[in-house]
């Protein structure tokens, strides 16, 4: 055993790493001893926020996790649910802030890299991503930057790969300048029988590391990025930001999935963040076994790399492999064939400890399960921030000054239309390949993405699908985290509900501030909750997700920021709904009822300068009613298009119908509201649908059964959207406004 | 028929290509890069994706895979054979057809809907009549084609300009139609006997109707319509 650190400097390595006092006194403990180099840093990332989730680990226990469709929750690499007939999708949400923040290009390209390899490792083939992004306002040219960038690299990334984008979400507020979330979804596909699990197992099996060879980079990317505020030495981190090798990953998707399809592995686990420490030490503990590694064996990239560096490199684009001996000329000839190296760097042992050695010599020793499952738990203090009674005692009705006459609203739904918030998303998803693997049903820019299941090209296609929205309105949030998150449940489910899909499951990435603050511990613990019971009130299960804190920079935290992503199942894909008006003289139907809610809305940032008082009531209850009839009414043919009210109010939800359908529409609301509140408010619950005029009468029917206010707001036609008294627009108005508009903005116009 | 359809390293469009084909009821098989027969094939087909990740240049070490040398031999006896987005590049850096693909004007990567006009049908892979306006969406980063005013003189003459990017109503904008910046608004172009095509548009992706237009059968029926005939 090596001895290469003194006991008197153990404990202040350990403090620059980012372990607390206490915990180095652990360490000591479990060990028995003085720990090396090696182990310290082993301990060090294993045990940071980003690996062990030691701050958020009990709030989390509140989610519902199970379902009569989940095969794997969470726990694993991705969590999987049953589609029918036998099919599974794998997936899971990821964030990569704070190495955006400070490289966007490869901070982000790198993310979708690793959320990626986290859904092959379940033996799934990758055939979906989404992102959902937050920046600072575009007026900023450092925002520009990190936006331009961070799209390039996740296009660059996810293109090369031949993975769809097919969605996904961006918001520009004040909240998120210092500190940008780029938070990465991926979906994949696989049948049931070939589920695969990050474990290893059997005494004497080998270990294999395939892909990219082992380099400095990335190094403490876990514990100095993703688990510590940012303050002006941010960019002094530049050099763990690690850098994507698509290509690379592409062989590792063909590879890994051969290996598995030919039975050839035991277990399979990605290299991520701290790198092979974390995916060895995970993979021996779900095993119950012990590893004997030798860092000699490990392919190298440069000269002279300390142990310590080789196990906690977070260099892209690994896999770790076990399998038994007798595969092991198999398993190469398949790495071969996709030009991947393969080495046997170690073997699985009983012993249940994890053995680290540069050649002979041993330079940690320590029970596996400590690195994985031994971190402290913490129970962090909570305190209600006082700024919410300040934002939430605000009336956003009587503090301001509403605008009343009509051609001051129209020139207020063209700003909104043309904010950075609201405007067409063409230019980002232009740069994304959307439509390789031909499942893509519907093109991005509706409420939600739809995906035929089928495996292209392969084997079989099914009339089965799936839709998938992700969201998170971060004002809300800010203004009422219980509240806030579930209307990002809502709406992300109300999305899937209107491209036809069946809420099954939800995936999260939960962005908030440093944690060790009361004040921001207490608005993730509400968070949580308010989305615990949203899930349970709708029978959905979180099967997977990822908690992103230390979100702040020179001690200012982001919006708490728990985005969802959604995955609803289809039985005919066929049947799927868009928001585009379909024909002159359809209905027009809005499902639900506006209230007088401006509070955190669009209208009042955008019209006023004011992000305060509550936002928009959720009623759980109402909002099911609706989303019920919504599906039902799709299920039975009778809907034309489906989309739903959110950031700008009903006027926005209108034109965005008007715009995608090519066609006007001819509405009076008869609402007792205020005229901005009728076309501003944000209301939950609220769905904008079209019938033909046959059709009308069996649509009010469902509405009737279900019990939900409804009301017939007008016809689809002509080449103007007309909202009686309200605002008079035409086609060719609403799109000047919201087609160049992020364009524009990054024109710095 | 038969379509070949080669996996290089880094393709990752031959299972839309294969999917393709059997929906319009051909038969299609893949062909690993490294192996060197493709008989029993009645056409290949080079996918799009970005073979050897686009290193280098795009195409440039796929050219030198060892089934290439087979893909040129059984081109220069007249067997038909197409290069789709990264297929093209792949045909051009093998000499195979003209000209080089550079980046797109604006040096993003593009993804869209694009409409085409059939400039001719003396490409066996193209039988539509001549102003048949086409649907057929884009993908890539490296599409901006170009050649030596010489070569394009030959192209035009030759009748070897099979598609051109145009707007909606088949009309060319005067600045150009193409997104990507390409010379003459040049799609896709075919070589003097007509039975090697490249094109950047991704037909495949529009065929089967479970998922959209249809706009891009033409090209796979036109060969097949073709073969037929010769047998």
């Amino acid at each position: 055993m090596r001895e290469d650190l003194a006991p008197e400097l153990a404990p202040q390595l350990a403090v620059e790493l980012g372990l607390k006092p206490a915990e180095y006194d652990k360490v000591v403990e479990i060990l028995g001893r003085t720990p090396t180099v090696t182990e310290l840093y082993m301990y060090s990332l294993m045990w940071s926020e980003h690996c062990s989730y030691k701050h958020s680990r009990k709030a989390l226990r509140m989610f519902p996790t199970e379902g009569e469709h989940v095969l794997q929750g969470p726990g694993e690499n991705a969590g999987v649910i049953g589609v029918g007939d036998g099919w599974a999708l794998a997936f899971k949400m990821e964030s990569h802030n704070h190495p955006s923040a400070i490289e966007p290009y490869q901070g982000a390209a790198t993310g979708v890299g690793g959320i990626i390899r986290d859904i092959f490792t379940m033996g799934a083939r990758p055939i979906a991503s989404l992102n959902s992004l937050r920046f600072g306002t575009l007026d900023k040219p450092r925002q520009r930057y990190l936006f331009e960038g961070a799209v390039a690299g996740i296009g660059g990334y996810g293109n090369c790969l031949g993975v769809p984008t097919v969605g996904g979400e961006v918001y520009f507020d004040e909240a998120y300048e210092g500190n940008c979330l780029i938070n990465a979804m991926s979906l994949g596909l696989m049948r049931e029988e070939k589920l695969t699990s990050a474990v290893a197992s059997g005494p004497g099996n080998l270990v294999l590391l395939i892909g990219s060879t082992t380099g400095r980079d990335g190094i403490g990317g876990a514990s100095t990025l993703a688990s510590q505020e940012f303050d002006e030495k941010a960019e002094d981190k530049r050099p763990s930001v690690q850098v994507g090798d698509p290509f690379e990953e592409k062989l590792l998707i063909e590879a890994c999935l051969e290996l598995l399809e030919e039975g050839l592995l035991v277990g399979l686990g990605d290299l991520g963040a701290a790198g092979l420490t974390s995916s060895a030490s995970e993979m021996a503990s779900r095993g119950g076994v012990g590893l004997d590694i030798d860092v000699t064996k490990i392919p190298a990239r440069e000269e002279a790399m300390k142990p310590f560096e080789f196990m906690v490199s977070e260099s892209q684009e690994r896999m770790l492999a076990v399998l038994v001996p007798e595969n092991l000329e198999a398993a190469q000839a398949v790495c071969t064939k996709w030009g991947l190296r393969s080495t046997v760097i170690g073997t699985v042992t009983d012993t249940g400890r994890f053995v680290v050695r540069e050649g002979d010599e041993i330079v940690a020793d320590m029970p596996a399960a400590t690195l994985a499952h031994d971190a402290p738990i913490y129970d962090p203090a909570m305190t209600r921030p006082a700024y919410l009674d300040e934002v939430q005692v605000f009336d956003p009705i009587t503090g301001v000054d509403h605008p009343g006459c009509e051609y001051v609203l129209d020139d207020i739904v063209l700003a909104l239309l043309a904010s950075p918030n609201i405007c067409s998303r063409r230019w980002i998803w232009q740069q994304y390949d959307h439509q390789v693997m031909l499942n893509t049903v519907v093109l991005p820019g509706g409420d939600a993405a739809v995906l035929r299941i089928g495996d292209t090209g392969r084997g079989e296609m099914t009339e089965r699908g799936v839709a998938v929205s992700s969201d998170c309105n971060g004002r809300y949030c800010y203004l009422d985290p219980y509240v806030g998150a579930q209307i990002a449940f809502a709406e992300a489910a109300r999305n899937v509900v209107c491209s036809g899909g069946t809420p099954a499951a939800i995936t999260d990435c939960l962005n908030f501030g440093n944690p060790e603050k009361p004040e921001v511990f207490w608005t993730f613990y509400e968070a949580i909750r308010g989305l615990s019971d949203a899930c349970r009130a709708f029978g959905v299960p979180v099967i997977s997700g990822n908690v992103s804190f230390y979100n702040e920079s020179f001690g200012s935290p982001i919006y708490p920021t728990p985005t969802v992503g959604m995955v609803g199942v289809m039985e005919d894909v066929s049947k799927h709904c868009t928001v585009a008006f379909k024909a002159e003289g359809d209905v027009v139907f809005l499902l639900g009822e506006t209230e007088n809610e401006i509070g955190g809305s669009e209208y009042l940032k955008l019209a006023h300068g004011v992000v305060s008082g509550k936002p928009p009531a959720l009623d759980l209850e109402l909002e099911q009613a609706v989303q019920a009839t919504v599906l039902a009414a799709i299920d039975a043919g009778l809907l034309r298009s489906a989309h739903d009210c959110s950031e700008g109010g009903l006027a926005v939800t209108l034109a965005e119908c008007c715009m995608a359908g090519d066609l006007g529409a001819d509405i009076h609301l008869d609402d007792d509201l205020p005229a901005y509140a009728s076309l501003f408010s944000e209301t939950q619950s609220r769905i904008v649908v079209t019938t033909t005029p046959e059709d009308a009468e069996k649509l009010v029917e469902i509405a009737l059964e279900r019990e939900i206010p409804y009301s017939i707001i007008g016809t689809v036609g002509g080449a103007r959207l007309d909202i009686a008294n309200r605002a008079s627009l035409t086609l060719e108005q609403l799109r000047e406004a919201w087609e160049p508009a992020l364009e524009r903005a990054l024109a710095g116009a | 028929m038969r379509f070949g359809v080669v996996i290089f390293p880094g393709s990752n469009c031959e299972q839309d290509v294969v999917h393709a084909a059997e929906v319009l009821g051909h038969e299609a098989g893949y062909i690993w890069h490294g192996d060197t027969d493709i008989s029993g094939f009645d056409a290949i087909v080079l996918p799009g994706g970005f073979s050897y990740g686009d290193y280098i240049r795009c195409g440039a070490v796929a050219r030198f895979s060892p089934v290439m040398a087979e893909v040129i031999r059984f081109a220069e006896r007249g067997g038909p054979v197409i290069g789709i987005c990264n297929g093209f590049q792949i045909l051009a850096e093998a000499h195979l057809l003209p000209g080089a693909l550079l980046r797109n004007r604006g040096l993003k990567f593009i993804c869209t809907q694009t409409t085409l006009r059939v400039e001719e049908n003396s490409c066996q892979w193209m039988d539509a009549t001549p102003g048949t306006l086409l649907r057929i969406p884009i993908n890539h980063n490296e599409g901006n084609y170009i050649c030596d005013p010489e070569t394009l003189e030959r192209l035009q003459g030759n009748g070897q300009i099979v598609l051109r990017y145009c707007e909606a109503d088949g009309s060319r904008a005067e600045g150009g139609s193409a997104p990507n910046g390409a010379l003459d608004d040049i799609a896709g172009i075919c070589n003097e006997r007509g039975n090697v095509f490249g094109l950047m548009p991704h037909p495949e992706r529009v065929v089967d109707p479970a998922v959209g237009i249809t706009d891009g059968a033409v090209v796979f029926t036109s060969i097949a319509r073709r073969l037929a005939e010769v047998v």
